[in-house]
């Protein structure tokens, strides 16, 4: 089981920028996603910036799905500057993905219940980790696609793009620094130094939905 | 004496790397950095279970080193410890007068020879070399104070100048310098023309760069390299070298002169070397002499 929290107001503010098609995911049996929270959020943005569409699913996870569900919206896809998506973490890979081209944002952070654990439907995982880093990394997660988790850049173990634990895995900060690139982003790594939270996921009981 | 005084200096820094034994009797590795390397190099880092395979820690061959006179460079990664520990053992060697660090993320590890156990990767190179700048300024990395004067240290960094990801390595060097690195020491190098054009982009950060090289000791070995050591390449053109005089390579010939030549094609681009023996300690002073240094 899991939960995501919608991030401040102000961060996703600022994530916002230009034209900005905004994607809800209700997500499946095993997500909590707060709908009113998201909705009166989207309501207050829609006033202040570009909010070109808002469109809500379930399972926006399966790639099939999320293809079919956004054919009808292309055109303002398209025409979008930033693509702001409240789901898990999941989601938000799925969605970086099937868009290569656009800079895709989660507006969540993602946070484990204990619980029985859904089914991943796909190679892209969210470690529910609680302090979303896809926002920093072109929308693919260093938590679960780097074997050492690392959230600083890459290690020295990358040889020919694959990973040191595993010649068939792609060194997952290689494919990071792939997409910011094609998104002439790679300034988004140029960031403060970054150290992990581990007490985060079990913060989420103090917390109250801010 | 920290490695950084002597780049201030304008020194070219040569310093080269042991690798502590599996087992507690050091007086062989005592021998050899005596005969071959004290009086020749400036510094000797000892690796911390070099690819993950457990052995006697880096900290106390460092402070056997240090009780011989041979000035230790303490090399650290993030696989085995947590920022308590890490932050602990580093606090230890600054009591201990060591005052040379190298800081690493570490191998995996499932590559060495206890592939059960956790990788802990708490921290990686760079919030680590973040975590002692903090030391320095007399706080931890959570922010508490710490009693008295704060330990003072060269803070070395690793970076691949050959990788086949060059501009991802420089992306990760530039967050290792803004978070405070001092000088760097590279991976080995066999293409002196890539090296060359690495420190090209890499002078921009303004912090000393020593070349990395690993003595080619046969075939075998450097066809296993190509196969399996990420940021290494040895061209076509030193296998073939290796391969023309099987007597003069099994004699280590070959390879001090190959070595021996990397280093002089490379010097003048560079602010010190880094030489990694692995077990040929006593080539060094040969490879040092050949190449002028």
């Amino acid at each position: 089981m899991l939960i995501t929290q919608l991030k401040s107001k102000d961060a996703i503010a600022s994530l916002a920028q230009g034209k900005t098609f905004v994607i809800n995911c209700h997500g499946c049996k095993e997500v909590y996603f707060p709908e009113h929270q998201a909705d009166e959020l989207q309501k207050e943005l829609a006033a202040e910036k570009d909010i070109t569409e808002i469109m809500t699913r379930d399972y926006i996870c399966n790639p099939d799905h999320l293809q079919l569900q956004l054919e009808k919206y292309m055109d303002k896809v398209k025409d979008a500057d930033t693509v702001l998506v409240c789901s898990c973490g999941v989601g938000v890979q799925t969605v970086a993905k099937y868009l290569e081209e656009k800079r895709v944002f989660s507006g969540c952070d993602t946070y484990p219940l204990p619980g029985f654990q859904g089914v991943t439907p796909q190679a892209l995982d969210c470690a529910q980790c609680g302090e979303c880093y896809l926002n920093y990394t072109g929308g693919v997660c260093p938590i679960t696609a780097c074997s050492k988790s690392l959230v600083n850049g890459q290690c020295g173990g990358s040889k020919n793009g694959k990973c040191e634990v595993d010649k068939d895995m792609e060194c997952g900060w290689e494919r990071i620094y792939r997409k910011l690139e094609k998104l002439n982003k790679l300034d988004t790594l140029k960031h403060p130094t970054k150290v992990r939270d581990y007490k985060k996921p079990f913060d989420f009981s103090t917390k109250d939905g801010e | 004496m920290r490695l950084t005084e002597l780049f201030e200096r304008g020194e070219f820094v040569v310093t080269a790397e042991v690798g502590p034994p599996k087992g507690i009797n050091i007086d062989h590795l005592i021998e050899e950095v005596n005969t071959y390397l004290k009086g020749r190099v400036t510094a000797v880092n000892v690796t911390d279970n070099q690819s993950s395979v457990m052995r006697l820690g880096s900290l106390a061959t460092c402070k056997a080193f240090k009780d011989e006179g041979i000035p230790p460079i303490f090399q650290v990664t993030c696989r085995d410890r947590n920022r308590i520990a890490l932050q602990s053992d580093i606090l230890s060697a600054a009591m201990l007068g060591i005052d040379n660090l190298l800081l690493l993320t570490g191998d995996h590890t499932t590559l060495g020879d206890h592939p059960q156990s956790k990788p802990v990767f708490d921290l990686d190179s760079v919030s680590l070399i973040h975590a002692v700048k903090q030391l320095e300024s007399g706080v931890d990395i959570a922010g508490n104070e710490l009693v008295g004067e704060p330990p003072k240290f060269a803070k070395g960094a690793v970076v691949s100048p050959c990788s086949d990801s060059v501009d991802v390595q420089l992306a990760k060097m530039e967050a290792k310098v803004k978070a405070g690195a001092d000088y760097f020491q590279t991976q080995a190098v066999y293409e002196p023309e890539k090296f060359i054009e690495f420190m090209e982009k890499a002078k921009q950060f303004g912090v000393p760069v020593m070349l990395g090289v690993v003595i080619p000791k046969s075939v075998g070995m450097v066809k296993f390299m190509n196969a399996n050591v990420a940021g290494i390449h040895v061209p076509d053109h030193l296998i073939e070298e290796l391969k023309k005089d099987k007597e003069k390579t099994k004699a280590g010939i070959t390879g001090v002169e190959i070595t021996a030549r990397i280093i002089k094609e490379c010097k003048d681009y560079c602010d010190g070397l880094h030489i990694m023996a692995l077990g040929w300690e006593s080539k060094v002073p040969d490879i040092l002499t050949l190449a002028g240094l």
